[in-house]
């Protein structure tokens, strides 16, 4: 993977502790938190942030993963079904504060599409959203609760968390490349590709 | 990516089937949900053109187009117009002209999904065409082998009954031999189909060399009501031959599964405690059933029609 490089491992590890420490400013109950990432950036950023949160407080908060694919709005106008992603929720999010983990926000189609699969899960008693980068071109009314990063982009960039030899393990990075036509939906029908890309 | 129809596993590739069996296996998760539904295929409409009757296979097929959301409508043919004499693409045309966005054939003539889904807009998923193909059944028999045994490539499957009028097997041959599994088959001499050679598989006349190393011990059902006397002198005869129970599945290697597409004879293919018990994962097969029709529904239906677009290019 080229591109330029946003974030290297260090800058990222320490977004996420800084974001575990509002968390718990903001937080009077960890006990009723309940992590849930989206695969598959926010799946590694989940699990440091759960770290982060039991070494400030003690508490080992649950770690739900969430696909999204079944949910999202754009899958029907496509000849190629994009491939399902790994759904594993422990427990019931009923009264739970819910903090949705994603590595890439831009329109806010997929956390919209986050909120509706999470509600078939239970009935949280609130949502809150952590992006480790918010590109800023929403295109629905979203609001993140907590960012890594604001980095406004231009159409036709695009936005990766990667890691080491294409897997996301060892030494995180977020890269920005230029590629595609504006406003194309790269994204449509590439493994992985949706949360960074046209429908993030 | 997989065509506009599925008619056979004789006709896929072997990426195509690891797409399907993927696509599957995360479906499996959705059905241990409470609220087991997705919005997925909203608006979308799923009909079950059924010329044979089939209740397990159409019920399979309907709860996974409503656990997608999509409507599911069951076209019966006792008391439609079949029974008018209307020609079957007749009665196709006339449902392709309401709009389903997929349609799931089951006829007792093998060759008669193709016939249709040549004729129609909509994808055809065949659900069993006569002794023909039965791929989304071959095919939640893979996945059920791939959870057990992590694996397909390398492993033994003995498929053991009336292999000449079962699409089962075909089906099985085909998609266990495309994902690198050695099929064997063993039945009585006038089960077994003239063309075994060109299907790949060696042909073995008793259980106990069949099963000799078998990972998946996969029994048919005996359509005793039709075959017994033509096929094989009785019903008691061939449990005594082919019939499976704990004693005679030792011959095969000690974690071997036992499978069985349904409904079983008990007391001819399986025993009963082999029916019920494991290593026996008859009712897994069953569960897969539903979420392997979800992935096959997810696939291929309701995406754009690129055939009656493509004048306009």
């Amino acid at each position: 993977m080229t591109g330029t490089r946003l974030l290297d491992d260090v800058a990222i590890r320490r977004a996420l502790m800084r974001i575990a420490h509002e968390i718990v400013e903001r937080h009077e109950s960890l006990a009723e938190l309940y992590l849930v990432a989206i695969p598959n950036g926010g799946v590694p950023l989940g699990r440091m942030l759960v770290e982060n949160l039991e070494k400030l407080s003690g508490v080992q908060a649950p770690l739900g993963i969430l696909d999204t694919t079944l949910y999202r709005d754009d899958v029907q106008g496509t000849a190629e079904r994009p491939p399902l992603r790994v759904t594993e929720m422990p427990s019931s999010v009923d009264d739970r504060v819910v903090i949705l983990v994603e590595d890439v926000v831009n329109t806010g189609r997929t956390i919209r599409a986050a909120m509706d699969a999470l509600m078939d899960f239970g009935r949280p008693r609130a949502v809150q959203v952590v992006a480790l980068v918010d590109r800023g071109r929403r295109e629905l009314p979203i609001k993140i609760d907590f960012v890594g990063k604001n980095i406004p982009t231009q159409p036709g960039e695009s936005v990766e968390l990667v890691g080491e030899g294409g897997q996301l393990e060892g030494a995180l990075e977020v890269l920005l490349e230029r590629s595609g036509a504006p406003g194309s939906r790269a994204g449509v029908g590439t493994p992985g590709g949706d949360s960074s890309k046209g429908v993030g | 990516m997989l065509g506009k129809d599925l008619l056979g596993i004789e006709d896929l590739e072997r990426p195509e089937i690891e797409r399907i069996l993927e696509t599957a296996q995360r479906m499996t998760e959705i059905g241990t949900r409470d609220v087991k539904k997705v919005p997925t295929l909203r608006g979308r409409t799923v009909v079950n053109l059924f010329f044979e009757p089939s209740t397990r296979t159409q019920t399979s097929f309907e709860i996974a187009g409503k656990r997608l959301a999509a409507d599911v409508v069951n076209f019966s043919t006792a008391g439609s117009s079949l029974s008018k004499k209307e020609s079957i693409l007749d009665t196709a045309k006339t449902l392709d002209a309401m709009d389903p966005d997929c349609v799931v054939v089951r006829h007792k003539v093998a060759g008669v999904p193709k016939r249709i889904a040549d004729v129609l807009e909509a994808p055809v998923i065949n659900a069993g065409d006569g002794a023909h193909e039965h791929p989304s059944q071959a095919l939640l028999d893979m996945l059920t082998v791939f959870q057990q045994k992590d694996r397909l490539d390398g492993l033994t499957v003995a498929i053991i009954g009336d292999i000449a009028h079962s699409r089962v097997a075909r089906s099985n041959i085909y998609g266990f031999g495309k994902m690198g599994a050695e099929v064997r088959i063993a039945g009585p001499p006038t089960m077994l189909p003239a063309d075994v050679e060109t299907l790949g598989v060696k042909a073995y006349c008793s259980l106990r060399e069949v099963l000799d190393g078998a990972d998946v011990v996969m029994a048919l059902r005996i359509q005793r009501e039709r075959l017994e006397g033509a096929c094989f002198p009785s019903v008691r005869e061939y449990a005594a031959t082919f019939g499976l129970d704990r004693a005679k599945l030792r011959y095969a290697k000690d974690d071997a599964i036992v499978m069985h597409p349904g409904p079983v004879n008990r007391g001819v293919e399986l025993s009963h405690d082999l029916a019920d018990h494991r290593p026996s994962v008859i009712l897994d097969q069953v569960r897969n059933g539903v979420a392997l029709r979800m992935a096959l529904l997810y696939l291929i239906s309701g995406r754009p029609r690129t055939r009656a677009e493509s004048p306009q290019e």
